[in-house]
């Protein structure tokens, strides 16, 4: 348990620092150091786990607000002259989502996320987070001025899941399902990864990035041994393989975790972006 | 011997390199390593030069000059090269030095850097032949014809002449970068580390060794940890410790099998749950172990400390000695600028009773065991009049800064001292700052 003074923002520079220091040693004399970008490594996850650890938080705080909020419309609609078309109109889509979300994420995350000790974490992972919220953040993220968010590719370089943002809703291209089935399954984690991958690849945006990470995961296997000395490409290669690679590093849990976090990653907006432009 | 660190009173002898602010890269010292007499002081840099140091003989009476080392001979051990087939530059700095046991004349060191491991042979000349048959004084060939009688060549004396030959080039063994390199008690192999494995070679065998340990997973993905640091025992020729990035160090046994994955002993503390942090990994992995001279114990220093292990108990260090302790909550910044990756290294004193490990702002610490006491001293040219006495040094790590001391904020973290030496038999030591090496001794009352 890392200590509670650090936060949330530490995290997510040291997330920053850590990406471009492993950026930085591909081109140091003398060849990637193993050792120093496996210890940059350790910090990286455990930084990533603070990180969503707190965004877990503070899903369930906007979730308790939404709640709060919709027993007062609730309220509200008892009287007819206060009722306001957006906020209905809002509201049916967020009914839609909790539809969608729930087809998206099956039961069965929701079984094992409420297997975890902290259960109030793992409670807000599988549900939609409301719209308004999250278009605001893409809002103030987007350089375009429109009051509706615009459609964003995110790619999670963690676990190599598309998510696409169109108007403030999340649409998860990999199938999370596909994902539990595998992680249950005695799989290796570099296979595992390989099939999440594909399912992305199979619904890929058209989006650059995706057909260099395409090849880069056939490449992966082989490549890896050799990754001090021959990894000439670009520096998403050598941070995919960091996001996927060392998976020594992560306990069953933590991937248990990860499942569920995806959709706390995909709603990382901007300092997601910024790996993607790597 | 001496007496113990804690009251014993260390003195300035002399300071080795450039007084340029300006450092060269390439003059960067990288090992500092005595011989088994401690006669002879090598340094290795960053530019793949070693440079040896011989301690004055005529000096060796007089107690006050005793610690006077003048340059004995310099060569360029390694070169910087070029691997085409993985498109890497191997870099030249030397990782380590060690020098051989004695046998004749000559003396013999290795020298290692990333990938290629090299025996150089260090011998004097101090006579040359003269009065040749066929040969002119300058090297020419006289006409056969012209000789018309025969004499035996002499050796006359001669400025004496330092030359160090390479004997034997161990390469292409090593797939990762070599850390450590360590004579055998038996005098015929040595052991070299890699981040993944450990070879053993035979001091005459160049085109072969054999892997003795191998922890590089079948998939590099799940890769958790790498080797550090790794030594023979000084008296049991069959054994010999590898530390790791987790903070582990496993003695292993050759006679238990060809290939020593599986430890005899695994020496492990476990960490503090109170102290766990972003940097723990970092600060946990071991930078350097080193045997004490009677084969009991072992050192090893991780960022913030220096542990000491008794070969009997694995459980736990027997003796912790905090080195730095106020760099904790700047962990942060250390790792920013890339300092959190130093790595340390420590020695033992010639008894085994005080060892001795570096810090920044050319500050370097002593430990007593016996007594208990700590010293921290500075290694700097304002402190480097002849046989001036060091003061020792205190950082403030909080309130209210007393005369003297120095606030941990103030600390120049681009001054570090990485690399020490003790001489092992005498209280004589050699620290290295960033490019200039400084001896000190015990003050002679």
């Amino acid at each position: 348990m890392i200590s509670t003074m650090e936060c949330a923002a530490d995290a997510q520079s040291l997330i920053s620092i850590s990406l471009m220091k492993i950026h930085n040693s591909r081109t140091q004399r003398g060849g990637i150091k193993l050792h120093k970008n496996l210890l940059v490594s350790y910090v990286l996850r455990n930084a990533r786990q603070v990180y969503i650890k707190e965004k877990y938080a503070e899903i369930y705080r906007m979730q308790q607000y939404e709640e709060v909020m919709t027993v007062c419309n609730e309220i509200q609609e008892l009287n007819p002259l206060d009722l306001d078309a957006e906020d209905a109109e809002d509201e049916e889509q967020a009914a839609a989502h909790a539809r969608t979300s729930s087809a998206i994420f099956g039961c069965s995350s929701l079984d094992d996320c409420s297997k975890e000790p902290d259960p109030c974490y793992y409670r807000s992972c599988c549900m939609e987070p409301s719209p308004v919220p999250h278009c605001d953040q893409f809002t103030a993220n987007n350089s375009s001025s429109s009051s509706h968010c615009n459609k964003t590719t995110v790619l999670d370089l963690d676990t190599h899941v598309v998510t696409t943002v169109e108007n403030g809703y999340l649409h998860q291209d990999c199938c999370c399902c596909d994902a539990l089935q595998c992680g249950q399954g005695a799989r290796s984690p570099a296979r595992k990864r390989k099939v999440e991958f594909s399912c992305c690849v199979s619904d890929v945006e058209d989006v650059s990035d995706f057909t260099a990470a395409r090849k880069r995961v056939k490449r992966e296997d082989c490549c890896y041994s050799n990754i001090d000395y021959t990894d000439t490409s670009n520096i998403s290669n050598l941070i995919s393989i960091f996001g996927s690679g060392f998976s020594g590093l992560l306990s069953r849990q933590s991937d248990l975790e990860q499942i569920c976090s995806k959709q706390v990653l995909a709603s990382l907006g901007a300092w997601t972006r910024a790996i993607v432009a790597f | 011997m001496a007496g113990p660190g804690g009251d014993m009173q260390w003195c300035f002898s002399q300071v080795k390199g450039a007084i340029d602010d300006d450092v060269a890269e390439a003059d960067i010292i990288s090992t500092v390593e005595f011989n088994h007499t401690g006669e002879l002081l090598a340094t290795g840099d960053k530019g793949g030069r070693v440079v040896i140091f011989q301690q004055e003989i005529e000096n060796k009476n007089l107690p006050q000059f005793r610690s006077e080392y003048n340059v004995y001979s310099t060569f360029q051990s390694h070169e910087p090269e070029f691997d085409y087939l993985k498109s890497l530059e191997i870099e030249e700095k030397i990782n380590k030095i060690r020098w051989l046991p004695q046998k004749n004349a000559a003396q013999f060191l290795l020298s290692t850097n990333d990938k290629t491991i090299k025996l150089w042979k260090i011998s004097e000349r101090d006579k040359r032949p003269e009065g040749y048959n066929l040969k002119e004084e300058d090297g020419r060939y006289k006409d056969p014809n012209s000789i018309t009688s025969l004499r035996v060549p002499v050796l006359i004396p001669m400025d004496l002449m330092v030359e160090a030959s390479p004997r034997r080039v161990f390469a292409n063994a090593h797939t990762y970068h070599i850390n450590s390199i360590s004579v055998n008690s038996d005098e015929e192999t040595y052991l070299s580390a890699d981040d993944l494995r450990i070879n053993l070679w035979n001091l005459e065998i160049t085109d072969r060794s054999f892997n003795i340990v191998d922890i590089k997973p079948a998939n590099m993905e799940e890769l958790t940890e790498v080797i550090t640091a790794a030594e023979f025992h000084p008296h049991q020729c069959n054994t010999f410790v590898y530390s790791s990035s987790k903070g582990t160090i496993r003695l292993c046994d050759m006679r238990a099998s060809a290939l020593c994955d599986k430890q005899s002993k695994l020496f492990e503390e476990p960490e503090d749950p109170s102290n766990r942090s972003f940097f723990s990994e970092i600060i946990s992995s071991i930078s350097d172990v080193k045997f004490s001279h009677n084969g009991r114990y072992m050192m090893t220093r991780d960022y913030l400390s220096v542990k000491i292990w008794d070969l009997n108990m694995e459980s736990r260090p027997v003796e912790t000695y905090q080195v730095h302790e106020y760099l904790r909550s700047k962990l942060c910044s250390l790792y920013e600028n890339d300092c959190i990756f130093d790595k340390f290294e420590c020695c033992w004193n010639g008894n085994d009773t005080v060892v001795m490990t570096g810090s920044y702002n050319n500050f370097f610490r002593m430990f007593d065991r016996g007594q208990r006491r700590d010293v921290t001293l500075e290694a700097s040219r304002e402190n480097s009049k002849p046989m001036q006495v060091l003061k020792p040094r205190k950082v403030c790590a909080g309130g209210k800064r007393k005369k003297d001391e120095i606030s941990v904020d103030s600390l120049d973290f681009n001054k570090k001292i990485l690399h020490t030496a003790w001489h092992p038999q005498d209280n004589i030591i050699a620290v290295a700052t960033t490019n200039n090496l400084y001896i000190f001794q015990d003050k002679v009352n």
